[in-house]
């Protein structure tokens, strides 16, 4: 079994690895000039304000190609659990399906329960593994340009390993999507009996758990922290008069360098939601008049957010819970290959 | 001694579907079984409820005293050539001998060798690039170079021209009379069994007509084996009751 496993997927093996040493030589190629940058900036030892002005230095110093390397690394990263997933998942049985091989497969002298708990466990481990080499390589090559993203300087965006984009592409839980699309795809040809259908069914799906997953359930994996600090009164982008009543809207900035900032409620010094008559700035002046009219109020912001303390937390647990949605499925698809499928 | 195959009230039901109906049979070990039918008269479905592709929806199957493909032993017991001889298009030929080899315990990697070489394969010629005969031949070599002792064939030479068809069925005779081993193969085509089988089924619209070795047949009806085939096939249906929403079968699943 394991090498009619190897064979069938020889091809698609050593294109995958072939994609992967290319990177890797060019990642090896470009990669120590990014780390020489940014420790000749005294980037690896500034903390808080005195990181403003080195990273500016580093920004510009990098060489044209490295930001497109970056965001191109962000693209793979985000594609490799789906092409997994449409590749080598959707396909294991419907093609077998199709070219109507499964009549001469399971007439060999082995089950066909151990055929696909085999082909299941050795092409999981291989997408697992492929997955994982590519998020080695790219979390190497990306890690000075994530850590000088992630400085708050001015107001200039900033970009933390924890939030939604990074966070899904570095380290570990690519290895957990990988697992979870392969699964996912192997499931869908099971139910669809085609190949077609099952990529389809399979990216469609994939792309819906790996977007919403990361808008609205990473978050309440581990409860988030709240605090207190004075609002900024540049950081309001709204104040508008609702029925004689100020409603005030603002950024919600912190601080903290690498904290995933998820929400913020404009609070009046007793900490309730700020509600308060319209000032005459805001009735008839500028927005800026109107802005500068409420510092009277000595508004504050209540923050809730993750600490960058908690990557390593959040990883973990995002992977454990991806793979272990990656054996319910295959378990599925191995109960469903028992009772129907024949 | 065991039987190669013994059914009984065997039937299997696609919905409302009537495949195969209250099928009981006893095959004794040792013969090359021939079974006939119209197309659609559910041959496909009785031989690959022996070889454990399909469960049965009533009644029960047992295939050298076993349960089809309930586990290793009773795979690597029973060979099969499916409908249309199917191999991988991508596989060479000797990518298939080693697929037999790495999939089979009791695999005769000489037996494989020398049928390839008696037959004038090139071993590095991918499958999908072969004649559908040299195919047919190909998924025979695997099926009997696995040293089964039941050899289930479906309808393998039916796409075959003339001269594949005699080819096939000559190494298939060559081989059986060699070794103890049982066969059973499907056909619409009389003609074909006629060369080899010594005994009979004839399944018409789900239904065993007739069953039985082939001497005792003819000397029964006194005619010949054609005679006798069209004769059961043009007989109105067993009376027993079939659901009224069941249409004649026109195609294998």
């Amino acid at each position: 079994m394991m090498w009619l496993t190897w064979r069938q997927f020889r091809a698609q093996g050593i294109a995958a690895a072939a994609v992967l040493a290319g990177l890797a030589i060019l990642l090896a190629a470009t990669g120590p000039y990014v780390v020489h940058l940014y420790d000749i900036n005294g980037l690896a030892t500034c903390t808080g304000a005195a990181c403003q002005s080195p990273s500016g230095t580093f920004d510009n110093e990098l060489p044209w190609f490295d930001p497109v390397l970056y965001l191109l690394g962000i693209g793979i990263m985000f594609a490799i659990p789906a092409v997994v997933g449409v590749f080598w998942g959707a396909p294991l049985i419907t093609r077998e399906i199709e070219a109507r091989t499964l009549p001469l497969t399971w007439n060999q002298s082995v089950t066909k329960t151990r055929w696909l708990a085999v082909k299941l466990g050795l092409m999981g481990l291989a997408s697992m593994a492929t997955a994982g080499l590519f998020s080695l390589i790219l979390t190497w090559w990306s890690s000075p340009m994530d850590s000088v993203l992630e400085i708050p300087y001015g107001h200039r965006l900033s970009f933390e390993r924890l939030a939604p984009v990074l966070f899904d592409t570095r380290s570990i839980v690519p290895i957990g999507y990988a697992a979870f699309a392969f699964a996912l795809g192997v499931t869908a040809g099971m139910l669809t009996r085609r190949t077609v259908s099952a990529m389809a069914a399979t990216l469609g799906v994939f792309a819906a758990v790996q977007f919403a997953w990361a808008e609205w359930i990473r978050a309440h994996l581990i409860p988030p922290v709240t605090t207190i600090v004075p609002l900024n009164l540049a950081d309001i982008t709204q104040a508008a008069t609702r029925g004689g009543f100020l409603v005030v809207n603002a950024v919600p900035i912190l601080s903290q360098q690498g904290a995933w900032v998820l929400s913020g409620q404009v609070i009046d010094t007793a900490g309730h939601p700020f509600r308060a008559p319209a000032t005459p700035a805001c009735q008839t002046a500028s927005f800026s008049a109107c802005q500068a009219s409420l510092g009277q109020f000595r508004l504050r912001d209540l923050i809730s957010y993750e600490p960058a303390s908690r990557f390593w937390e959040f990883q973990w647990v995002e992977t454990g819970i991806f793979l272990a949605a990656a054996l319910a499925l295959a378990g599925l698809c191995v109960w469903w290959l028992i009772r129907r499928v024949a | 001694m065991t039987d190669a195959l013994a059914a009984s009230g065997l039937g299997k039901q696609y919905g409302h579907r009537l495949a195969l109906a209250d099928c009981t049979l006893s095959i004794p070990a040792g013969h090359v079984v021939g079974l006939v039918g119209p197309n659609g008269a559910g041959k496909t479905t009785l031989l690959h409820l022996a070889v454990g592709l399909l469960a049965a929806t009533s009644g029960t199957i047992e295939v050298l005293g076993g349960r089809p493909a309930s586990g290793p032993a009773q795979l690597a017991k029973v060979g099969f050539v499916a409908q249309d001889a199917p191999v991988y298009a991508g596989f060479s030929v000797l990518d298939h001998l080693r697929f037999g080899k790495h999939l089979n315990p009791g695999w005769d990697a000489a037996l494989a060798r020398d049928r390839i070489e008696a037959l004038g394969l090139d071993l590095r010629q991918r499958a999908g690039k072969l004649s559908g005969g040299e195919r047919a031949q190909l998924a025979l070599t695997l099926a009997l170079a696995k040293r089964p002792e039941l050899l289930v064939l479906d309808e393998p030479i039916a796409s075959l021209d003339p001269l594949a068809r005699s080819e096939f069925l000559r190494s298939l005779a060559e081989y059986t009379a060699a070794r103890q081993v049982s066969v059973i193969m499907s056909s619409h085509l009389v003609s074909d069994l006629e060369r080899i089988c010594d005994y009979l089924i004839v399944l018409v619209a789900s239904r065993v007509q007739v069953a039985g070795p082939v001497a005792e047949l003819l000397a029964s009806h006194g005619q010949g084996l054609e005679d006798l085939v069209l004769d059961y096939m043009s007989r109105p249906a067993d009376p027993a009751p079939r659901p009224a929403t069941s249409p004649p079968r026109r195609h294998d699943p």
